[in-house]
């Protein structure tokens, strides 16, 4: 570790720790991308001198000090060096979300004024294209995949190769120039511009400064010992704080390599060749790949099924306990030791899980059944909780101390306080500068000593230290009766069940809740096949009377363990309904990253919310579609509306004494 | 006849000499005659399609470019020589590569393996050397898998690159098969109906496949098809065939108001 003791005394940006690693790390690898169908890989040495063409290309165009760069497309080392070479010569790097649609795009481009754009392929190219019209600032566009460009207008757009190239050719020319940007950078110069995703309003420019960057990297890479030959995949939007933290900030810290799957679709694949150490998912990807698990399992032979289930019930018993280092019987270390070969071993293997030593999850609250099967696997899997605005860290679990219903202690450097009403802040290093271009909502979030709201409310367990998150501050409100209401809670544990992707449920100021369910496509359509069930659209699938019976049977299962809770045994859910589409971040009801936007929803299916209430059994209903393209139609459908058991309160309580 | 000078498209695309010529093709099987004494041009470089009523023996008139069928009359000019009767696997080593109307791939190997049979014209290592894995074979084996990893990325088919075709969908099966013939690097690309069968968006992604070849490695290609908004949108000539005789060639534009094309797709008394 003789960085560190060095400090960060001459490594206050991005690009002089690209610097120090192309001198101390050389000839190891530092990006690796599978092309060709071989894992194509840059040394720390080989990435210098790519980014320095590129910044040096870049001075070219005429980029100056202060300009905003949006970079746009999937996870490619081209990307992350374009991020890198526009700090070499003093200018923003924005990532955007590669899903974006145009009109989002046209926003955040038209925000942040940005003069130049970085983009993966044609697709990127035409979104770009067809707002640049309207951003006045705008002048040239990079692009990576040539493919269908030819016959483009070459005016103000131009190959990332051809930039390079012109760069190392006018290598005498700018090279002081370059130099003289790179040095003047320091520890206040801005890092990096992220936009956030928004559960409510318009995105905002979230300016991270090197001293954020930096600072959060060095105290969460010591935090989990991370290694210069940690291997981790980076396939988690660029647009999104995390990716930043872990495939710049840790990577550049630690000097670890960071790989890019060929395309999104071979992720998977990817994921198992390259077995990373150092392993960051969603929930949502954990879950996707243990209901693929299950799906297989219960396809497989009788013999299959049969050591699995023993095994795993034997996993799940001793497995976090082992993993904990708590004392466990030498017999069932043994079995559990006969079970890593017969079942743990290969299924790691199969997933890419074999060398995590480190995983974690973050951005929603994971089910337990889902965590635990995880960890009884042998995975150390963790959960960290964090935002864009603490360049991702808050808390995080140690290992030893890792619980499902926890968010861990505050991260080193990080200080915890929770308000009156229950709303917990924040104050560290990584807290960012500002929100770009918008003094008020700087001022709203972060007070002039430093302490930043979450917006989440939760509170501090006396006995261990961790935090706990209740719910989105702003969405705790209460139900008629003055009963605390928790939507997020409640939907969460509708989500741990496989058969629900999305919830959303309503209640504010109501005299009881309802829902509206989304079901998991893969899960419902593999049970649909293995019973003979014939669909021919999601709508279709979604409207069965077997789904709509076992939805509710899940729900009458989630309010009889809300009812066990005194404070929320109010908002069990009274009555639901299947939606016929899936939420999607293209209509607007979700976040790029996925999260409901409440109010949205509520307001675009006024009519259903209306029906959940007023005690009708079936609703018609017509709803606009985006698709991918950008086109809109419609679709239509009656949906079925049900009443789901709900348990008393006061019953639960007399038959528990 | 002697055409070379060639010309540019509406889209600005330069459009080279003649590449392929039929000259008083005539085919006959028995007493029925499919092609009667048809004649036209393919140039380099550019999306030259066939149309026509079913019958109209537009797929024979590919069989006879690839060499299937030896023409009953006429000749078949090709590179600024007259070729002589050949088989299909000579022709398909000047540079005539084809997708088939009824996919014809191997159901039980992978994506990759029937992809890499697009190469075969291109190898030519002995027997030896390919039973030993040493020398030439492996020198030429890792050359070729180059070129075809460059066709798969081209057509994005890398998450099903070990996927045995058997088990995949009818669209992507097309894809696969034009992955293989353009892994042959042919001077002229045959396309047998690439769009039958194919929904809205499947069709759309072949045509953007198709332009793209055709822009990218700069692949001369002669398609069949039925779709007319199709065959309007890509090409830049059209032959229209009925009943084994050629009816018009032209533009997309210059077809379509054809007299004689119009009677043919709307039906007139005969």
């Amino acid at each position: 570790m003789a960085h560190m003791t060095m400090g960060a005394e001459g490594l206050r940006s991005v690009p002089a720790l690209l610097a120090r690693n192309a001198s101390q790390y050389g000839t190891s690898p530092a990006y690796r991308e599978k092309e060709y169908g071989i894992w194509q890989s840059w040394t720390w040495a080989d990435t210098a001198k790519e980014v320095e063409a590129l910044a040096l290309g870049l001075l070219n165009l005429g980029v100056n000090e202060g300009d905003f760069i949006a970079i746009i497309g999937r996870n490619r080392p081209y990307l992350y060096w374009s991020m890198v070479a526009a700090q070499c010569v003093g200018a923003i790097p924005v990532p955007l979300y590669q899903d974006a649609v145009a009109e989002e795009m046209e926003y955040v481009l038209d925000h942040c004024g940005a003069r130049f754009a970085i983009v993966s392929d044609q697709e990127q190219v035409d979104k770009v294209i067809e707002v640049q019209d309207r951003l006045h600032q705008f002048e040239h566009m990079i692009y990576l995949d040539p493919r269908g460009l030819r016959k483009y207008d070459h005016t103000r757009l131009h190959q990332f190769s051809h930039v390079q190239d012109q760069g190392r050719a006018a290598y005498d020319e700018f090279i002081n120039e370059l130099q003289a940007r790179s040095s003047k950078l320091d520890y206040d110069s801005t890092c990096v511009m992220l936009y956030t995703s928004g559960t409510t309003g318009k995105p905002k420019g979230v300016v991270l400064s090197n001293r954020n960057i930096i600072e959060t990297a060095k105290a969460s890479s010591e935090f989990d010992h991370l290694k210069a030959n940690d291997e981790v995949l980076a396939y988690l939007p660029m647009a999104w704080v995390g990716d930043f933290i872990f495939s710049i900030g840790q990577a550049y810290w630690t000097g670890f390599c960071v790989n890019c799957p060929e395309s999104p679709e071979t992720m998977m694949t990817d994921l198992r060749e390259i077995a990373p150490s150092y392993y960051f998912a969603p929930p949502r990807v954990f879950e996707t790949q243990l209901t693929q698990i299950m799906i297989r399992m219960e396809d497989s032979g009788a013999f299959k099924k049969k050591t699995f289930d023993y095994f795993m019930k034997h996993a799940r018993k001793v497995g976090p306990a082992i993993l904990d280092g708590h004392p466990v019987s030498a017999i069932d270390r043994l079995k559990y030791k006969l079970g890593e070969v017969m079942v743990y071993g290969p299924l790691k293997n199969a997933l890419g899980f074999s060398d995590v030593r480190v995983g974690y999850t973050a951005g929603e609250a994971i089910g337990p059944e889902i965590f635990d099967f995880y960890r009884s696997l042998g995975i150390n899997l963790k959960q960290l909780y964090g935002q864009t605005e603490a360049s991702v860290f808050i808390t995080q679990q140690p290992d030893g101390e890792v619980r499902s219903d926890t968010v861990g202690v505050p991260s080193p450097g990080v200080e915890i306080r929770i308000a009156d009403n229950g709303e917990v802040f924040y104050r560290s290093p990584g807290v960012f500068v500002e929100y770009y271009k918008n003094a008020e909502s700087t001022a709203d979030t972060k007070d002039s000593e430093g302490w930043v709201a979450t917006g989440d409310a939760g509170f501090i367990e006396e006995a261990t230290g961790h935090l706990r998150i209740i719910d989105r501050a702003k969405d705790v409100g209460a139900m008629a009766d003055g009963a605390m209401f928790a939507p997020k809670y409640v939907e969460n544990k509708l989500k741990f069940y496989p058969n629900i992707l999305e919830a959303v449920v309503f209640g504010a100021g109501r005299d009881r809740c309802c829902a509206f369910i989304n079901i998991d496509l893969t899960a419902v359509g593999n049970w649909a096949e293995r019973n003979n069930i014939a669909y021919a659209s999601y709508q279709e699938l979604a409207g069965h009377k077997q789904v709509l019976d076992t939805i509710q049977a899940h729900i009458e299962e989630v309010n009889a363990s809300i009812a066990q809770d005194e404070m929320l045994s109010g908002c069990q859910v009274h009555r639901f309904l299947v939606l016929h589409k899936e939420l999607d971040a293209d209509d607007g009801e979700l976040t790029r990253t996925r999260k409901v936007r409440r109010k949205i929803i509520g307001e675009k299916f006024e009519d259903l919310v209306n029906a959940l209430y007023d005690g009708s059994t079936s609703v018609y209903t017509e709803t606009e579609v985006t698709y991918e393209d950008g086109r809109k139609g419609k679709i239509k459908a009656t949906l079925e509306i049900r009443d789901a058991k709900v348990v008393p309160a006061s019953n639960q309580r007399m038959a528990a004494e | 006849m002697k055409d070379t000078e060639g010309y540019v498209t509406a889209d600005g695309r330069q459009i080279g000499g003649t590449l392929m010529e039929m000259r008083n093709i005539t085919l006959r099987f028995g007493g029925v005659v499919a092609i009667q004494d048809i004649s036209f041009d393919i140039r380099e470089g550019e999306v030259r399609a066939i149309i026509g009523p079913n019958g109209a023996g537009k797929s024979s008139m590919l069989n006879v470019i690839s060499g299937f069928y030896t023409p009953s009359e006429g000749e078949v000019w090709y590179k600024g020589a007259k070729r002589p009767p050949m088989k299909p696997f000579e022709v398909a080593r000047q540079g005539v590569a084809r997708t088939f109307q009824n996919i014809a791939l191997f159901e039980g190997m992978t994506v990759l393996d029937n992809v890499m049979t697009g190469r075969l014209t291109h190898m030519n290592a002995g027997l030896a050397s390919q039973a030993l894995w040493w020398g030439k074979a492996r020198d030429e084996e890792m050359e070729n898998r180059e070129k075809v990893e460059r066709v798969i990325d081209f057509l994005e088919i890398q998450n099903i690159r070990k996927t045995p075709v058997g088990r995949l969908p009818y669209g992507l099966k097309k894809r696969v098969e034009l992955a293989r013939a353009l892994a042959a690097e042919p001077s002229i690309l045959l396309l047998d109906e690439p769009m039958a069968g194919m929904n809205v968006e499947e069709k759309e992604d072949m045509s953007r496949f198709i332009l793209d070849v055709n822009d990218e490695f700069g692949t001369t290609i002669c398609l069949i098809e039925h779709d007319m908004g199709v065959v309007m949108d890509l090409s830049d000539r059209v032959v229209v065939m009925d009943y084994g005789k050629k009816i018009g060639d032209g533009t997309p534009d210059e077809v379509r108001n054809n007299q004689d094309v119009i009677d043919a797709y709307l039906g007139v008394p005969h």
